[in-house]
């Protein structure tokens, strides 16, 4: 696993990738993150390692089954835990070694959406929101201002006055969004935000993650047990698996690496596809960006006289861009290696499993 | 009519008894204060300093927890109240009447209090407390901001028992010199056997107790945004 983990970091088309997004400012950095907690005699390693760039103005998701040290993630990033060793920085400062003000001061410029919300009942909507104003001693005045300007930033501004058991789940996890955002932090870190909501409301909440990103610039670390957030919702992604991150890069390189399991979790093939059949090669296309316009079939059959059975599709548009995984067969006849040649020529990752 | 007239004549209902009911109410309402004042800030503490709370420190936690809280509420307020009247006359120099009785109620009350506060404030979920410290609560802004307020209904509720209970023991207290209505039924019924007298300071106290009741459950209702 750390060999994985090893050889995907120090993997430089991936770092590279990340190095020259346009804003490559790094806004958050976690270096060898560990994590021991010591459950009875014994001691259970959370986070093992973990190593973590997110560039400003991007979308991060993490994912990981239960128990793979998501929560323990966030809760060294913000600090809530102490990490055991490694260092964890928000913009240049770096936070495991700052005093208890100086870390108050620096939680500031970081948001942070909860699961369930965690709005405290004894205070409405609004009071809520001017929650973290009434911390740092915001005048009433200019507190009630920014506050309405965050209920309509994320759609509440009739519930000014609800308390959070008179709203939805949806709203009140908007509720729990503009709260985060009162300080104008530069980095919104969201733990499951959306794990206890229905799917549309899931589409809603994850539309206006990105919709304030565009709008205030923020970075955005989204944890998550849902491939479905990740496509949805992220630049970038990192998988985690018992407490390290084993793959990790943009949305568009990760699918396209074949073999990959975050690649076969964002595209899977429906149904039971048939790996091998008799009859001739099968293979595993790949393509994302601008090779997934291009017409790859009839290109196929047109250029090498052949037939092409299609086993197997999905096309996905993540982000901005669309990918497509699809598993085909060719006749024995067929000439196998022109046509991979051709196709990795046009950028396809082709895999090819023969009977 | 007889007994209405008994009601209106009898010297121990219309002279004695708002005397007595004036006591009672100053013995409650004097340790009343004073459980607040000293039982809130220790049943915060006891929460607080618990493990996995927000300043864990076990040895606090076990003195204040395990042997003050713990022993004083072990000992029975009959008991209690009589140990303490040396103590009683060091504070207010007598230990007579509804002011020196405050001292041992106080006392008696104050680790019953606490318990019950400490488990409101159990109640509060710690999501909302690690979400105040995110956006960079200083503790103290927890403990008023979060824990307090979170946990009114409960702590109003808490109060309310105690402010019954407070009742109750005053009565006791009214019997070594606190006076109040406990001594009355005392003097009248026990002693001169005038049921009338008896009879009425217990209807008084029942309606006393259920007004504390009704307002502290409407209070506490009123509070609730749950
Ligand atoms: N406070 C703690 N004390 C001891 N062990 C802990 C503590 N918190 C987490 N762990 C352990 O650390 C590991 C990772 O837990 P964590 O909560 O980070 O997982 P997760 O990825 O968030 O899972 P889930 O999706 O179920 O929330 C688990 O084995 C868990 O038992
Ligand atoms: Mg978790």
């Amino acid at each position: 696993m750390t060999a994985i983990g090893a050889r995907l970091f120090g993997d430089a088309s991936i770092w590279g990738n990340f190095l020259s997004h346009p804003q490559g400012f790094l806004l958050i950095t976690v270096t060898d993150l560990r994590k021991v907690y010591r459950q009875g005699d014994r001691d259970v390693v959370a986070l093992d390692g973990v190593t973590l760039r997110v560039p400003k103005g991007s979308v991060h998701g993490i994912i990981g089954h239960s128990g793979a040290g998501k929560s323990t993630l966030v809760r060294c990033l913000t600090l809530l835990d102490r990490p055991t060793s490694g260092s964890v920085s928000i913009g240049d400062r770096e936070l495991s070694s700052v005093s208890d003000a100086e870390l108050r001061r620096a939680r500031r410029r970081i948001g942070m959406v909860f699961q369930h919300a965690n709005l405290l009942d004894s205070r409405t909507t609004a009071q809520n929101v001017a929650f973290p104003l009434e911390l740092v001693g915001t005048p009433k005045q200019e507190a009630a201002r920014k506050v309405a300007e965050l209920l309509k930033l994320v759609g509440l501004d009739r519930f000014a006055d609800a308390y959070p058991s008179q709203l939805s789940g949806g709203q009140r996890q908007r509720v729990g969004i503009a709260r985060a955002l009162a300080t104008d932090p530069d980095v919104l870190l969201c733990d499951e935000p959306t794990s206890a909501l229905d799917p549309a409301t899931t589409e809603e909440i994850l539309d206006l993650i990105k919709a304030l990103r565009d709008r205030l610039g923020l970075t955005v670390l989204i944890i998550t047990h849902e491939m479905h957030v990740v496509k949805r919702a992220c630049d970038s992604v990192s998988l985690l698996e018992a407490g390290r991150i084993v793959e990790s890069g943009r949305l568009a390189d990760v699918v396209a690496s074949p073999g990959g399991r975050l690649s076969m979790a964002l595209l899977p093939l429906p149904g039971e596809a048939p790996e091998v059949l008799p009859g001739g090669p099968v293979l595993d296309l790949l393509y994302s960006g601008d090779a997934a316009a291009m017409p790859v079939i009839s290109g196929i059959a047109r250029r090498f006289d052949t037939d092409v059975n299609v086993l197997a599709g999905s096309v996905e548009h993540l982000g901005e861009a669309q990918f497509a995984h699809l598993r085909i067969q060719l006749p024995s006849s067929a000439d196998l290696a022109a046509i991979t040649a051709h196709l990795t020529a046009n950028g396809i990752a082709v895999t090819t499993k023969e009977a | 009519m007889d007994i209405l007239n008994d009601l209106f004549s009898n010297p121990g209902i219309t002279k004695a008894l708002p005397t007595a009911f004036a006591e009672t109410l100053q013995m409650v309402g004097i340790s009343g204060v004073f459980v607040v004042l000293i039982g809130l800030p220790l049943g915060v503490i006891l929460h607080t300093t618990a493990p996995g709370g927000l300043t864990p420190a076990p040895w606090v936690n076990a003195v204040l927890g395990g042997i003050i809280v713990n022993i004083t509420r072990s000992v029975p307020y009959a008991i209690l109240m009589v140990s303490l009247i040396p103590l009683t006359r060091m504070l207010v120099g007598t230990s007579i009447g509804p002011v020196a009785a405050s001292v041992s109620l106080t006392i008696g009350t104050v680790p019953f209090f606490a318990r019950l506060v400490e488990t409101s404030l159990r109640e509060v979920d710690f999501g909302k407390i690690d979400a105040a410290l995110v956006m960079g609560s200083t503790r103290l802004q927890v403990v008023r901001k979060v824990l307090l307020a979170e946990a009114m209904p409960g702590l109003v509720a808490a109060l309310t028992t105690t402010l019954v209970t407070l009742v109750g023991f005053s009565a006791m207290a009214g019997l070594i010199g606190g006076g109040g209505l406990g001594r009355l039924a005392y003097n009248y019924g026990y002693q001169r056997f005038d049921t009338t007298v008896m009879l009425t300071t217990i209807v008084i106290m029942v309606v006393l107790v259920q007004l504390i009741q009704f307002v502290g459950d409407r209070v506490s209702r009123r509070v609730d945004h749950r």
